[in-house]
């Protein structure tokens, strides 16, 4: 059988291959070369050695947006998984309307990033106004606040649909076992329920994290980075760098930052990912 | 149950509830302002509700319908929303057969790759995407590439050119490639708990692959196709960078997300009133599908997370 399959690999493989070279494995490899580079088109590219990195690694916009986003990412992954693990505990509850509960919570999900980033804005710049305070675009707290707020809107929906599924899937008996030797709720809940949705809880880590680190359309939305650059992370620092800037070098360094970037992303992805299965039980 | 537990859970069910209006308050916010007459919009008097003077019925929409481009945008979207989507499913889940059914090491390293892309963020391919969708240079690359190999291609090239990268149906070969991975790996997951005897049946029976695949595995697949399908759609339907990087907007491409950056981001006055208005026309047909098929989407964000 597999013999017969395996000729037929043109038909099965060649599309999803060919449009993964187009779409992901050529630009990859473009890109990493082009990180040591001075170009402004492709077709001019010069080799520049590592005259890009060196100047990334020393530019202070760069590391700050890098500490920005650290920042962010750790505050956003915090809330959005504790706050969604309360909600997923209460609504695995025998309580009335669990369903439209669930469903208004996941409701933003379905909205996009630069809708979410531009309804916040004007809701939050409303709020500050009558409380007197600067605009969103005009204070790096307030903007850094602003981000995190829409983050918890959209993620906590998305958080809560995968540890309600983790909590669900725990076998009864476990429960009513626990309760007849007399365990309260607060042993359930630290000795059961959370070694049993540890799986939920490395996916819903790796998501939140891999999302907070990675988020471009809703900063764009809600401040554009500003004021002077200060709210702006890494994604839309490399985005700034490639096309908000004119001049032959910048191109070089907006590759090399994104490659930084990637590798960044890839490491906390495959750290985070051994440190939490470790931490998982079999059932 | 007993006393202290009702009480509990009837505070817990106030919580959620005020929780919850709280969570749709930002939608409803907008709506009231899409209703609103352009001066009324101010960031001062967001929260004030469309009444007597300030009230202007459906202008917005009108003026957003009308001349701000917005039914192009929503079918620009549409398109290549349905393409990308459909053409991620169907190949996606041939490729993720294939590679279950025939272990070698190509195969493995073909898995590899597409696990190792859904890690790797955007920005990395951002600039190459776009620079290579502008020449239309995949044609040229693939041509120049193959013409190293010393392979006859001006066929292939030709074929190639007739599809530019940088159109609402050349980019949904982008969605394909950047998308296949977190396809591919779902599908690859589910596959390996389908009996492999039920396809060996088929095949003795006298189906060739391709038939045992469509008739026989494919509908086994159905539950994955649909949480395949759930979030590459809100992917793809929201995604604003790609688009926005690739599609040649002299010719008028646009999605909604674009169209929406467009308002605040363009020159001179932002108008408040039709931005609004088209956030709206974006929401409801979101809201509305939610609302049709809310158990598939939310089971089907609950298998790809368990799987993942």
């Amino acid at each position: 059988m597999e013999k017969t399959i395996r000729r037929f690999w043109p038909v099965f493989v060649l599309p999803t291959f060919a449009a993964f070279l187009i779409g992901f494995v050529w630009p990859f490899l473009q890109g990493l070369y082009l990180s040591f580079c001075k170009f402004t088109t492709i077709n001019k590219a010069q080799w520049n050695g590592l005259k890009n990195y060196i100047y990334t690694l020393t530019e202070s916009e760069f590391l700050h947006s890098f500490w920005f986003t650290a920042l962010f990412t750790v505050v956003s992954t915090i809330c959005i998984n504790v706050a969604a693990f309360a909600i997923a505990l209460a609504l695995t509850r025998a309580i009335k309307g669990t369903n439209i509960f669930r469903s208004v919570f996941f409701m933003p999900n379905l909205i996009g990033g630069i809708v979410l980033g531009y309804i916040w804005n004007i809701l939050l710049n409303c709020v500050l106004t009558l409380l007197g305070q600067p605009l969103l675009q005009l204070s790096a707290p307030y903007g850094f606040l602003g981000l995190i707020i829409l983050m918890c809107w959209q993620q906590i929906g998305y958080m809560m649909i995968i540890y309600i599924a983790g909590l669900q899937s725990i076998p009864n008996d476990y429960l009513e076992a626990a309760r007849i030797d007399g365990a309260t709720d607060r042993q359930i809940l630290w000795r059961i329920k959370i070694p049993n949705v540890m799986p939920s809880i490395t996916i819903c880590l790796f998501l939140s994290l891999t999302n907070g680190f990675k988020l471009f359309d809703q900063n764009l939305a809600l401040t554009g980075g500003d004021p002077n650059h200060l709210t702006e992370m890494l994604a839309l620092n490399i985005y700034q760098t490639f096309y908000g800037r004119a001049g032959a070098v910048w191109k070089g360094y907006g590759q090399a930052k994104a490659v930084i970037f990637c590798v960044l992303v890839i490491a906390i992805s495959v750290f985070q990912l051994r440190a939490t299965r470790s931490k998982e039980v079999q059932q | 149950m007993t006393k202290k537990n009702a009480i509990k859970d009837g505070i817990l069910s106030v919580v959620l509830a005020v929780l919850s209006l709280a969570w749709v308050y930002p939608v409803v916010m907008i709506l009231l302002n899409s209703l609103k007459k352009e001066t009324a919009i101010s960031t001062g008097t967001a929260f004030q509700p469309p009444v007597g003077g300030t009230f202007a019925g459906l202008d917005n929409y009108t003026n957003a319908i009308q001349s701000q481009g917005f039914p192009q945008a929503f079918g620009y979207t549409l398109i290549i929303t349905l393409t990308s989507v459909a053409l991620i499913l169907v190949c996606c889940s041939m490729c993720a057969w294939f590679i279950t059914r025939v272990k070698t090491w190509y195969t493995k390293a073909l898995y590899f790759l597409f696990v190792f892309s859904m890690v790797v963020p955007f920005q990395m391919l951002m600039f190459t995407l776009s620079a290579t969708a502008d020449r239309i240079g995949t044609a040229a690359t693939v041509g120049n590439l193959a013409g190293k190999l010393g392979l006859e291609v001006s066929k292939a090239t030709g074929a190639i050119s007739l599809l530019p990268l940088n159109t609402p149906y050349g980019i949904c070969v982008i969605y394909l490639g950047f998308g296949a991975g977190l396809a591919v790996f779902m599908f690859c997951g589910f596959m390996k708990s389908v009996p492999i005897e039920v396809e060996e049946v088929a095949m003795i029976d006298g189906c060739g692959p391709i038939r045992t695949f469509f008739l026989v595995v494919l509908p086994i697949l159905k539950p994955t196709l649909i949480s395949v399908g759930i979030l590459e759609t809100m992917w793809v339907w929201n995604d604003y960078l790609l688009p926005y990087l690739v599609l040649d907007r002299t010719k008028g491409y646009m999605t909604i997300p674009i169209l929406i950056q467009y308002f605040r981001g363009s020159y001179g006055r932002v108008e408040m009133g039709p931005m609004m208005a088209s956030i709206m026309l974006n929401v409801i047909p979101i809201i509305v599908v939610y609302l049709l098929c809310q158990k598939h989407i939310i089971k089907g964000v609950a298998a790809g997370a368990v799987k993942g």
